[in-house]
């Protein structure tokens, strides 16, 4: 079950990515990159189990807050307030 | 414990598919905004409460990673359709209702004219032209 579940993220990822190529203006990219983070974010705690090593959520409680600043300071410069 | 964990993380595992095909298949920058931002919010706190469930020694660390992502999700969101609307990123046709035309008092036809004057403006060429004139 544990294997299914992750060929469902990497689809996810896979969807993700393709948005963040076509996507027509710069928000799309953002928002896709926005659930790229989070998506990647589950995916690293899922390996986490599957290695039994505790200290990589560590890496995924990281990886999930640089995403949320990057994706703010990215979004309020295109939105003019910078 | 364990069986009821594994069936926590192929849900989440499946919300965060529905929502990344969400942001695949919606014609709009909002409307992809709510597929993209609400179903893998839910499919990220489903799958990291089942890798607590299902191992004790993460449970502590999960539940510090899902008050995380409560907290940090949707003022990301926001902040992105926040900003979109203020950059003037045009609606669906059929939109109902923009609250944040009708709080500033500028509707949709206005913003597209404001951004069509400012496209020729920028344009360098009748610059220069309206310049010399």
């Amino acid at each position: 079950m544990i294997y299914i579940s992750l060929v469902f993220l990497s689809l996810a990822i896979l969807f993700s990515l393709i948005r963040l190529l076509k996507g027509p203006t710069s928000f799309d990219r953002l928002l896709a990159s926005d659930t790229l983070a989070i998506i990647t974010s589950g995916l690293i705690v899922l390996v986490a189990y599957l290695l039994e090593r505790v200290i990589y959520m560590d890496v995924s409680l990281v990886y999930a807050l640089l995403g949320f600043v990057g994706v703010v300071v990215v979004a309020r410069f295109l939105g003019g307030d910078a | 414990m364990e069986l009821l964990g594994h069936i926590l993380i192929l849900i989440g595992s499946i919300f965060s598919l529905l929502g990344a095909f969400g942001i695949l298949r919606m014609p709009d920058i909002y409307n992809r905004l709510q597929a993209g931002t609400k179903a893998t919010t839910l499919g990220a706190l489903s799958l990291i409460l089942g890798v607590g469930l299902a191992n004790p020694a993460f449970l502590g660390k999960s539940i510090l990673l899902i008050l995380f992502i409560v907290l940090t999700n949707p003022i990301s969101s926001s902040t992105i359709a926040r900003s979109g609307r203020r950059a003037d990123i045009p609606m669906l046709k059929n939109a109902v209702v923009d609250a944040y035309a009708e709080k500033v008092g500028k509707t949709q036809a206005a913003a597209d004219k404001k951004r069509s004057n400012r496209a020729d403006a920028d344009d360098p060429q009748t610059a220069v032209k309206e310049a010399n004139v």
